[in-house]
């Protein structure tokens, strides 16, 4: 596939991880969290850390969009749908996040609730089209990169006058869930999460651009690498960090400059300001309550904010109390520490929202990399 | 199954324009009416023909082997087939790789109420071709209408029943240690083509579904000397699916090449725009085989001599795992665990 197998090629691969090899110090150890999902994926997938030296370790970050959504946010999509009688549109990476009542959308749906899959919001502008009658919602969730999107189709549904049309919004903002970790105990104080840098988001850069991260690198001092989402990039991002802890820099660098530049998509970030404005606070699943991390629709398009049109009342809902998801989305353990892990949490039934999505760390580590663990337990 | 309403009394049945009503699954003249003008007519043979509430059919050499499978694939035209010969080939394929030769169908119709009786003709067409290539008879069937909103146009059930010679023996707990895996072609594609015509997907892929009946490369295949002990085709789940049900079943590992599995450039590119992995994507005209590693070469050959084995390739081979893990080697260098689908990806894909 052109454009594609230049960036998964395996010759490439091996030369990379000779010059990652060559130069990691062996008196030290290498951490670096990828902050997103898609990178979560594309190491698991490819086998990347088969390539790395062995004092290199990843650890993974928050950004997988299904599996900060907390619990609360669910049982609010799902009311929608069971209670108000709302054709609930959704991405079908949300269907089995498990919600309150032993209940997920996968499961409301069976019990009548009218949800139906999408793969763009303009599906769920064509839904409310064709149903007049019918109040429709579309589930909006995601980081930066899904978020213009959105906000095209509420201006589109104004500009048509479909009365029928409304967002449950949970956009959220990839700079603040970093700086939230950076601010954790445990990286802060603590320590007990050694972080040597970042892989910086791919698509999520490619519309706010690199400059946000450059306070991170600056005041936190923690060299960032933005990298695109295939496996290639993401050993050349490591190398790159590798060589920046080596020489004492912590700059921010980009590796994904066939799509990123400094400001990003400008115009992009225009339409979210005009739709969009900071919400004070946001639940995330496993950080918590983060000041100014997501979004909420402007006053100006209220008629098309579910929260506001259907007098929506956020409830929090604790996690499963034995569920690690929380400490795992802030790098504080692994899959592997969880004793749900693979016993009763596994993708078929998952228990919390890490074993869910493809890009979640859990998934990621019980589809690709569970044979690891076994080895490791060998002789 | 047949029964005639006298003629110059009933109207011959309006295929072009009619439409099934809930007559037609009633019991009474209109129900024979749409099974001799629609049904017999295309499917016609002498076990059909006894009009009998069972077919009666004659002795045959060896085991008898049966297979049953539902089809309610959506839609139900699609590049490169439809659900008529889909719910032939689906069926004569699970009867095939047990080794047997299969010879007998019978079709079970839900039809929904409204659903044109051309498309529904066409349907009949279908498999009544299919069969006729895949060298089996149509011997006995059943028809039931549901209400309008009840159905969605046509499900078809299909049995298949056929006759394992003295001698074969394939079965998914026989991969040992050592043997080699092969895949008859490319993989995905009938996913893929199902998929390129969902209303909500709207992509042009130019790739067709490989829906095939499989016995004429089964019987090649058995007849090639080779030993081969597992034989199953990969419908859904995929190939994935499919190696974790034999690894499971043989108490085996087992390791795949990646570059090594035949995947055609377009699937893999509609996989990569809609995040799915080939490896998981229904085949309706592809087998997996496993044999000793001292017969791969020899089966290899006699698959590449089939049309429906031209592309045939071996990907891969079992190993001592207690686990039963089936992993794989990427092409760009790492090793990953290649697990079975969880959820549902793509519903009514057959």
């Amino acid at each position: 596939m052109k454009y594609v197998d230049e960036f998964r090629d395996g010759a490439v691969a091996q030369g990379l991880a000779k010059a990652i090899a060559a130069e990691v110090r062996p008196d030290r150890r290498y951490h670096f969290m990828e902050f997103c999902g898609g990178h979560t994926h594309a190491i698991s997938r490819y086998g990347v850390p088969d390539l790395l030296p062995a004092n290199v370790r990843m650890i993974h970050g928050p950004g997988c969009p299904v599996c900060v959504l907390p619990i609360g946010r669910i049982d609010l999509a799902i009311h929608l749908a069971l209670e108000r009688g709302a054709i609930l549109c959704t991405y079908a990476d949300t269907l089995r996040i498990p919600a309150s009542g032993g209940l997920s959308l996968m499961k409301a749906k069976a019990r009548g609730g009218d949800i139906r899959m999408v793969y763009a919001v303009t599906d769920a502008l064509k839904i409310a089209r064709d149903n007049p009658d019918k109040e429709v919602v579309f589930f909006a969730i995601g980081f930066e990169t899904t978020t213009p999107p959105t906000a095209v189709a509420i201006q589109q549904a104004r500009a048509e006058g479909l009365k029928n049309f409304s967002v449950l919004c949970c956009h959220v903002l990839t700079p603040s869930a970093i700086m939230n970790i950076l601010e954790s105990p445990e990286v802060r104080a603590l320590g007990t999460v050694p972080l040597d840098g970042f892989i910086g988001p791919a698509h999520v850069s490619t519309v706010i651009g690199s400059r946000p991260y450059e306070f991170f690198a600056e005041e936190y001092r923690k060299p960032v690498v933005i990298a695109g989402f295939e496996p290639l990039d993401v050993m050349q991002a490591i190398l790159m960090l590798v060589r920046q802890v080596n020489e004492g820099r912590a700059t921010v660098e980009n590796e994904f400059t066939r799509a990123v530049t400094p400001e990003g998509n400008t115009k992009a970030q225009h339409l979210v300001s005009e739709v969009f404005e900071l919400r004070r606070s946001f639940e995330w699943r496993g950080l918590g309550e983060v000041p100014y991390s997501a979004l909420k629709i402007r006053e100006g398009y209220a008629d098309f904010d579910a929260e506001r049109r259907f007098h929506l009342e956020y409830q929090p809902v604790p996690d499963n109390k034995a569920c690690e998801c929380g400490a795992i989305l802030r790098g504080v353990k692994q899959p592997t520490d969880c004793k749900l892990f693979g016993t009763v949490c596994t993708p078929e039934n998952p228990m919390g929202s890490c074993m869910v999505s493809s890009e979640g760390a859990c998934a990621a580590h019980y589809t690709y990399g569970r044979h690891k663990d076994i080895e490791a337990t060998l002789p | 199954m047949s029964g005639q309403v006298k003629k110059g009394y009933a109207r011959p049945l309006d295929i072009r324009h009619g439409r099934v009503d809930l007559s037609h699954g009633g019991g009474g003249r209109a129900m024979v009416q749409l099974i001799s003008e629609l049904f017999a007519r295309h499917l016609a043979n002498e076990y059909l023909a006894q009009g009998n509430d069972g077919a009666c059919l004659p002795p045959g050499q060896g085991k008898l082997v049966v297979s049953t499978d539902s089809h309610v694939v959506s839609p139900l035209f699609f590049p490169g087939g439809d659900i008529g010969c889909l719910s032939v080939h689906g069926t004569v394929n699970d009867v095939a790789v047990m080794g047997a030769t299969p010879l007998y169908l019978t079709a079970g119709f839900i039809l929904e109420e409204g659903f044109p009786l051309a498309d529904l003709a066409r349907i009949v067409e279908s498999m009544a071709k299919a069969a006729n290539e895949a060298g089996v008879k149509l011997v006995a069937g059943d028809t039931k209408v549901v209400e309008q909103g009840k159905g969605d146009g046509v499900f078809i059930t299909t049995t298949g029943v056929g006759f394992l010679p003295e001698g074969i023996h394939l079965s998914g707990d026989l991969a040992r240690p050592g043997d080699v895996v092969l895949v008859s072609g490319s993989v995905g594609d009938h996913g893929v083509a199902i998929m390129s015509k969902r209303e909500n997907l709207g992509f042009d892929v130019p790739i067709l579904s490989d829906t095939a009946a499989l016995n004429g490369l089964t019987t090649t295949m058995l007849a090639s000397g080779a030993t081969i002990k597992v034989m199953r085709d990969p419908t859904r789940g995929g190939l994935a699916a499919t190696l974790n049900e034999i690894a499971q079943q043989s108490g085996a590992g087992i390791h795949l090449e990646e570059a090594a599995i035949p995947v055609k450039p377009e699937v893999d590119a509609a996989c990569e725009l809609l995040g799915l992995d080939p490896l998981n994507i229904a085949n309706e005209g592809k087998l997996i085989a496993i044999c000793a590693a001292g017969d791969a070469e020899k089966l290899l050959a006699a698959m590449r001599a089939h049309p429906l084995g031209r592309e045939a390739a071996v990907i891969g081979k079992v190993v001592e795992d207690p686990n039963g893990f089936v992993q794989m080697q990427t092409r760009f260098g790492g090793r990953r665990m290649v697990d079975w689908l969880s959820g549902e990806q793509l519903p009514r894909i057959c």
